[in-house]
């Protein structure tokens, strides 16, 4: 087993005129699961790649169990990946194709067949050991790309978004699969995805990144109740975070909405009175003000509903901040019954607004 | 529309038939007259129909060939054809792929140069360079020696150990000769590298993890990836090097091919042609081709069409 | 061009592509730039010694009425070859289309002519028409017609079109069937909803929908008739009869004034001349290919 460091990693690609990572530091325990989120071109792939030793680093160093492997070719970083498309050998059979890597490193036959058939069983592809790629499933495809990382015995495993070629319910069980099989074998694991409920529910820790840089890293729930700004506040959760505009009252402890509605916050410290600042609400975090009982934090907004979307336990409504543009989405129990043209007085706990800096995006809550 | 259709079909089928007719009449002919006796076919007008003499002008023309070509055996010249097709076809593809795999597959300085130099090759086939091309082949290592004299080298290792450098390897009518000038192929290097560009990245990189070096990778997935494609340029190019006529003309003496052989058996001047061997030796020397083309049809058309993109 | 994934290795890709660029420098690159060489020179009839003329053999070539009737035969022996292969090859391509059953057959059969070498082909057609023993030329006696290409130019010219043209209709063949085979079913009974008659089909959908292919099998038999018909010529002609050859095209001028006649000057201004026009037909068919790319 192995920890990983990542070390102030650069990454410039000859003839582009930016960096692709901008300097990224993260130390990797010995068997956590690290998940590295974001969007498209945000540099996750490249970073893994880094790491797999098949991408140059530009700078900076990466280290396996202490010892910096910068220069060493992919073979000999004690690791495995599984890739998005699978890459099976499609002239293999299953069993050429997981034991390929074993045969070059010249292991006995009888270690390698030990091996294979062990993860064959792991893997219920113990019926398909002498069939070609293109005669399986797409699930079978992606467990055998596993077998081949499994066999191996690395001290790391890496996965590029191996579960985004599969359908919705396929990814659902595979990602289950993956998080026991994890767990079973305790390796170290780095995996790529741009799926945030993948993410959420494999991760140990999550990496969120975006341009090159690492967000925030932290484990999920830290993620999702302290988001480090407000990209991050938008990327994690379903639906997404509110945001909308505010100003700090002179005395600091509440912000004033658009329209005038003041909500009082638990985030006082360092905050200036009549600071521009974005606020932050999670859909799932307001609640219908039960009836004529004013909330005992006073925290109540006025919206105009114009569209719901039930969805039996819960539903989503879409609406507009009374008297203004700014938007508000709110998930609601599927019991309250709303339809679109009432007003409806929302409300949220203090603890539960999120205040960041308009300039930068960044948290309020660090400053303090 | 629908109630002609089976008049178009039949009218179809008419005229293709007639074209197969018309197309395979030439080579009726000659299998006609290469189972008569020379004085049959001597006499205008020869018979329509297969005579008598079938076997006996084979086995004559495959054991002693005819008198105006030297009586060389027609059997020794398919020999050398065939030997010829086979070297040119493997040893085309084996550099083709190699080059090819060193152009997709590394980066190195020149890279480009390289990949410019083979194509600029479909442009100099060997009718536009007939005599300086005949020059190398008489000695091969001539260009070297003219880099030698032009540095002056051999001046001074004349001067300095009375030793005059004169490098020589005459290729002539030798089967290096016959072969190796027509094995560089721009065609085929640019079909595998046609090939290795849709290998996907991902199986590359998957090697690679695996341990797999650049040759055990070429080796283990690139090959075995790329066996439809090898076969389909096998049979086009077995078939270029069967053909070939100019150059073993210019270079070859006693290294008879069959085009060549049947060449001199006509080449007469005033005297009789032996057609009936003649004859038979066209008809042998377009078998293997055709074989290869009619029983690997569907690599044949696979090939053809590749190797034209 | 390149893949994301490379290896790295010093040494490896050179010795990778080393085969391929020896070969290529030693009999392509070297003997063309000899070739442009020798076209500057001159040599006494000894080959003793050799002079730099500058531009004189190509003015000498310009001016050789010769070499004019060679650019003339060449024109007319290509424009005909092509021209009768192609319209036969179309011709059989549409029938076979419109047969459902017995097209693979038939494309078996007259496939097979592509796997004969020109020389074989010149020798087939020789044969036939042979002025003595000939049955062609037999039945044209018959007929009253004093056949001989041995004397006759035309006849010569008429005889090496057709070898020519023979050979290469296999060819012409394959490539308009798939390319008729390609064109929707659906266009042409559209076609035929509105009314269009078979004739008035092929010219208005179905031709212009097969240009690519026509385009492509023009520039494919062009230089297959500059350049490789040499063998066809070697065998039923040597480029005779007559002076200037009547059959004497380009590609076998060059072999017969350089190899034959040893005027290595003149066959090597030649040469080069030759070398523009393959070098342009390269980049027409190369920039063809980039069309049909985005096609």
């Amino acid at each position: 087993m192995a920890t990983v460091d990542i070390r102030g990693v650069r990454k410039t690609y000859a003839g582009l005129a930016f960096e692709t990572i901008k300097g990224i530091d993260c130390a990797i325990a010995d068997g956590e699961f690290l998940v590295m989120l974001g969007p498209s071109g945000c540099g996750k792939s490249t970073l893994l790649r880094m790491v797999a030793g098949l991408e140059r680093i530009t700078s900076g160093d990466i280290a396996i169990d202490g010892r910096v492997v910068n220069e060493l070719e992919p073979k000999d970083r004690n690791i495995a990946m599984v890739f998005q498309n699978y890459a099976l050998y499609p002239h293999m059979n299953v069993y050429g194709n997981m034991s390929y890597g074993l045969r070059i490193q010249k292991l006995p036959k009888a270690e390698i067949d030990r091996r294979v058939r062990e993860a064959a069983a792991i893997l219920e592809l113990s019926d398909f050991l002498f069939r070609k790629p293109r005669a399986l499933s797409g699930g079978q495809r992606q467990r055998v790309a596993m077998g081949r990382a499994i066999v191996r015995e690395p001290s790391v495993f890496l996965f590029d978004e191996p579960l985004s070629n599969l359908d919705a319910k396929l990814r659902t069980q595979m990602r289950v699969e993956i998080k026991r099989l994890q767990q079973r074998l305790g390796t170290t694991s780095l995996y790529v995805t741009h799926d945030q409920v993948e993410a959420m529910t494999l991760a140990d820790r999550l990496m969120v990144m975006k341009d090159g840089i690492a967000e925030q890293i932290g484990t999920p729930l830290e993620v999702y109740r302290n988001p480090a700004s407000v990209f991050v506040a938008g990327f994690i959760g379903s639906p997404a975070m509110n945001f909308l505009p505010g100003r700090v009252t002179a005395d600091g402890g509440a912000v004033e909405l658009t329209g005038g509605v003041r909500l009082a916050t638990q985030l006082t410290g360092g905050l200036a009175g009549g600071e521009d600042v974005t606020v932050g609400v999670r859909p799932e975090h307001l609640a219908p003000a039960a009836n004529g009982a004013a909330a005992p934090s006073g925290n109540e907004v006025q919206v105009a509903v114009d569209l719901i979307e039930a969805l039996g336990a819960d539903t989503v409504v879409h609406s507009r901040l009374d008297g203004t543009e700014d938007r508000l989405l709110a998930r609601l129990p599927g019991s309250v019954t709303v339809t679109p043209g009432m007003t409806l007085t929302l409300t949220v706990e203090p603890g539960a607004l999120q205040l960041f800096d308009k300039a930068t995006g960044r948290s309020l809550s660090a400053r303090s | 529309m629908v109630e002609n259709r089976r008049w178009q079909a039949l009218i179809g089928h008419a005229v293709l038939i007639l074209g197969v007719v018309v197309v395979f009449f030439p080579i009726y002919v000659a299998f006609v007259a290469s189972s008569h006796d020379l004085r049959t076919i001597a006499q205008a007008p020869m018979p329509m129909l297969p005579g008598a003499h079938l076997w006996d002008n084979y086995v004559r023309a495959i054991t002693s060939g005819s008198e105006s070509a030297g009586n060389a055996p027609v059997g020794t010249m398919l020999w050398n054809s065939f030997v010829m097709a086979m070297v040119i076809a493997v040893a085309k593809i084996a550099i083709s792929l190699l080059s090819a795999f060193a152009i997709v597959y590394f980066r190195f300085p020149f890279r480009m140069g390289f990949f410019w130099m083979i194509f600029i090759t479909l442009m100099l086939p060997v009718e536009v360079r007939i005599v300086p091309t005949y020059e190398v082949a008489a000695n091969a290592l001539a260009p070297i020696q003219h880099l030698l004299d032009a540095v002056g080298i051999t001046d001074a290792v004349a001067w300095l150990f009375s030793i005059e450098i004169a490098l020589k390897w005459n290729m002539l009518d030798t089967f290096a000769g016959l072969t190796i000038p027509l094995i560089a192929s721009a065609t085929a290097t640019f079909l595998f590298r046609q090939v290795f560009m849709t290998v996907p990245d991902e199986l590359a990189e998957a090697a690679r993890m695996d341990g797999a070096g650049p040759l055990r990778f070429f080796k283990d997935i690139l090959l075995p990836l790329s066996r439809t494609n090898i076969a389909a340029l096998f049979v086009i190019l077995f078939i270029y090097g069967w053909n070939q006529y100019l150059w073993p003309l210019l270079i070859t003496d006693n290294l008879l091919t069959v085009q060549i052989g049947l060449n001199r058996m006509l080449a007469v001047g005033d005297g009789q042609v032996d057609w009936p061997i003649a004859m038979a030796t066209t008809i042998l020397a377009m078998i293997p081709p055709v074989l290869v083309v009619v029983f690997m049809q569907r690599w044949f058309v696979k090939g053809l069409i590749e190797s034209e993109k | 061009m390149q893949k994301r994934v490379t290896f790295n290795s010093r040494t490896l890709p050179y010795l990778l592509v080393a085969p391929q660029i020896l070969i290529t420098l030693l009999f392509f690159i070297w003997p063309a730039i000899q070739a442009v060489g020798q076209s500057f020179q001159r040599e006494d009839p000894f080959g003793l010694r050799t002079a730099f003329v500058w531009f004189d053999n190509y003015i000498r070539l310009f001016g050789d009425p010769f070499y004019y009737h060679s650019i003339q035969i060449t024109l007319v022996f290509s424009l005909l070859v092509t021209l009768l292969s192609m319209g036969v090859a179309l011709f059989l391509a549409t029938m076979a289309d419109r047969v459902i059953r017995g097209a693979t057959g038939y494309k078996t059969l007259l496939i097979a002519p592509y796997a004969i070498a020109p020389v074989i082909a010149g020798v087939l057609w020789l044969f036939m028409f042979q002025p003595t023993i000939g049955i062609v030329a037999y039945m044209l006696d018959q007929l009253g017609y004093d056949w001989n290409y041995h004397v006759h130019g035309n006849e010569a010219m008429m005889l090496v079109i057709l070898a020519a043209a023979w050979k290469q209709i296999s060819y012409n063949f394959l490539f308009f069937l798939a390319g008729l085979q390609a064109i929707p079913k659906s266009l042409i009974e559209a076609a035929a909803i509105d009314g269009a008659s078979p004739t008035r089909r092929f010219w208005t959908i179905i031709f212009p929908l097969l240009s690519p292919t026509t385009f492509f099998l023009l520039v494919v038999n062009i230089v297959y008739a500059f350049f490789d018909t040499f063998g066809i010529i070697d065998a039923v002609t040597s480029g005779g009869p007559g002076s200037p050859g009547a059959t004497n095209i380009l590609v076998y001028k060059v072999y017969s004034d350089g190899f034959v006649g040893l005027d290595l000057g003149g066959s090597s201004a030649q040469s080069v001349v030759l070398m523009i026009i393959v070098i342009a037909l390269t980049v027409v068919q190369f920039r063809y290919i980039e069309r049909r790319v985005h096609y």
